[in-house]
């Protein structure tokens, strides 16, 4: 076990959980400001990501494809909020959760119908492929490592659009008194729709993003869903800092479970067993992790209410 | 608008109907749709005794579906392959009886069910939603890379275990064996809600400050609530296996989770017969639109979001014209 895997494996946990976090920034958005469970939401990752391979395959522009990703999950996400979503936001826990798990199968077979069963390829750029070398002799992918940039890039800009923009204020007051900022004039089922697209762009551009590394088939976007709940969940729901901390911590626990759970076993155990031991253990961890959490604080990390 | 009792009366008859006209047509698949919509609506059943009288909403109850097919797929796998399962301090034998794996499914799934309980009923709203449905991941990729049992790719079962008295390789006689338990899970429900201890868990969902104020626990309400309702599709769970002679991860699969709920809510929340009309219509649904186009997701999405939108109270809601209890 060397410093230069331990690393590797670091960096590739942070990629991950930046990825994360475009997903977990968008739901605990939505949650927090229209208090709504999009169980869609991957729906909208997958949007993106099919958007991004289309136009790739069209144009050959990678820029472009994420242009489209971007443009696409924001026009389906502002075609469901106005279509569906909006009539939900009064509506029980239950009916939330029942009428976007009809969207996930709408959209999800909607998909296959129009791009067929077999998975799509999005390749990555020339000038981002290949690997770079990093200080001490580590040798890295150099578009894992723009993924991390631009993740944290969003996060940032994020956090400057909440904290220090008029949108900004109008969403984190409606997130505590939307009555109170209807009666002071803003329109807020336009506010809504807005946070719903942004929400869904960023879901888009992630589904892109990754979509360059692992394949674009329907049903690419329930795993991350889930992971993203429980990034939300760990958090706190509403907070985009309690996001941004769980999709670290989620990334690294899932990423660093995965290759040194099993390792750890084979100090005390045979190595086929401590293989399967571990690697059982390591993809439950993420959930142990939100189990913990929420016993600990049912309401997680940064979160205010429940 | 017609009474909600001659809805069920209904309902139970059409279950019945259609397999005894299936038999004297001579269409065995019809009896096995038949007997699948009984299992599946045995399982939401069970649900729907946490989710309809209790409004917890748990989007983990897969854990006790895959539990009560695992108890069948392990216990008849060690009969089969004649190995008694070592646990180190005991052997246990496999068993190809039913009500030897019916007992171990229904105590293993209310004993993972009071362990998810004591766990999730400390969060309420979205983390209750969120932690059950963490559970139930958990479970998920356990069985997926637990390859002492076929793992991913599931385990397969070559003859249907036996219940005293019966041939269940005749479709008919297992249909009637599914049919019963259904019954029996929908008289217990039934019982359940008139009870006192079924009042007090519905005054808990609507009001758990007054319950409290009148000296009972809506926490220990819930969690026995929780724990029937686990067992109840843990039963389920070790028929519906049964039925397929297999069991594979995606018992455990929190999409399966989503569709116990969607069959109570086509059916109609807190009704005695909703999930039993949702299951019916579900594997119609399934069958009919399956059969035109392999996309039927989809029109099951637009039904699904049609109910959800326009017919609060399900099926039993539109025909009884009274919206159900609100969850």
């Amino acid at each position: 076990m060397s410093a230069i895997l331990i690393i590797e494996q670091v960096l590739n946990g942070l990629q991950f959980g930046v990825m994360l976090f475009l997903m977990a920034a968008g739901l605990t958005l939505i949650f927090g400001v229209m208090g709504l469970i999009n169980l869609a939401h991957g729906s909208l990752y997958m949007v993106g990501a099919f958007a991004a391979a289309a136009v790739a395959g069209a144009t050959g522009s990678f820029v472009l494809a994420l242009i489209a990703a971007l443009a696409a999950a924001a026009c389906a996400g502002t075609i469901v909020e106005i279509v569906v979503i909006r009539r939900l936001y009064r509506a029980a826990h239950l009916d939330q959760v029942l009428a976007t798990f009809a969207l996930i199968l709408i959209f999800s077979e909607g998909t296959r119908w129009v791009f067929g069963s077999f998975p799509l390829f999005l390749d990555i750029p020339d000038y981002l492929s290949g690997p770079i070398a990093l200080p001490g002799g580590i040798e890295y992918p150099l578009y894992r490592l723009a993924l991390i940039g631009a993740g944290v890039l969003v996060a940032v800009e994020l956090w400057w659009l909440t904290s220090r923009t008029r949108i900004g204020i109008q969403i984190r007051a409606g997130e505590n008194d939307r009555e109170m900022i209807a009666a002071l004039g803003v329109d807020i089922s336009r506010l809504y729709t807005l946070v719903f697209a942004m929400g869904a762009a960023l879901a888009g551009l992630a589904g892109a993003l990754v979509g360059a590394i692992q394949s674009v088939q329907v049903g690419m976007g329930e795993p991350v869903l889930i992971l993203a709940f429980v990034v939300i969940v760990i958090g706190g729901i509403g907070s985009i800092k309690g996001a941004f901390i769980g999709s670290l911590l989620v990334g690294l626990t899932d990423t660093l479970g995965g290759v040194f759970l099993p390792e750890l076993f084979k100090v005390f155990m045979d190595v086929g067993a401590a293989t399967q031991t571990g690697s059982a253990l390591a993809s439950m961890a993420v959930y142990i992790l939100m189990s913990v959490v929420l016993i600990w604080r049912p309401t997680g990390l940064f979160g205010m209410r429940a | 608008m017609i009474g909600e009792r001659y809805i069920n009366g209904l309902v139970l008859a059409g279950f019945l109907a259609v397999p005894i006209w299936a038999l004297a047509m001579d269409e065995p698949f019809t009896i096995t749709l038949a007997t699948r919509a009984s299992v599946l609506a045995m399982a939401a059943v069970g649900l729907n005794i946490a989710l309809g009288i209790g409004g917890l909403v748990s989007l983990g109850h897969a854990v006790f579906f895959g539990l009560g097919g695992y108890a069948m797929g392990i216990l008849a796998h060690h009969a089969q392959t004649h190995a008694a399962l070592d646990l180190g301090f005991l052997a246990i034998e496999g068993s190809r009886s039913m009500p030897v794996i019916w007992i171990t499914a229904v105590t293993v799934s209310a004993l993972a069910a009071l362990l998810i309980g004591l766990l999730s009923l400390r969060t309420t709203g979205v983390y209750f939603i969120m932690i059950t449905l963490a559970f139930g991941q958990m479970f998920f990729f356990f069985s997926i890379s637990w390859s002492a049992y076929g793992g991913e790719d599931g385990l397969s079962i070559y003859v249907r275990n036996g219940f005293p008295g019966l041939d269940t390789l005749v479709p008919i006689q297992f249909f009637g064996l599914c049919f019963t338990a259904l019954c029996a899970a929908l008289l217990l429900h039934w019982r359940l809600r008139a009870s006192p201890f079924g009042m007090a868990l519905n005054a808990a969902r609507q009001v758990p400050r007054r319950v409290e104020t009148v000296g009972l626990n809506p926490m220990r309400l819930k969690l026995l609530a929780f724990v029937v309702s686990g067992a109840v599709t843990g039963l389920a769970g070790a028929l519906f296996a049964d039925l397929n002679r297999f069991v594979s991860p995606t018992m455990f699969s929190w999409q399966l989770s989503g569709e116990l709920i969607v069959l109570i809510i086509i059916g109609g929340v807190g009704r005695l017969m909703g999930p039993v009309i949702g299951a019916a219509l579900f594997v119609a649904l399934e069958h009919f639109l399956g059969g035109l186009t392999d996309f039927w997701h989809v029109w099951l999405g637009a039904i699904l979001l049609l109910i959800v939108l326009f017919a609060r109270g399900g099926l039993i809601g539109i025909l009884t014209g009274k919206d159900g209890p609100r969850v």
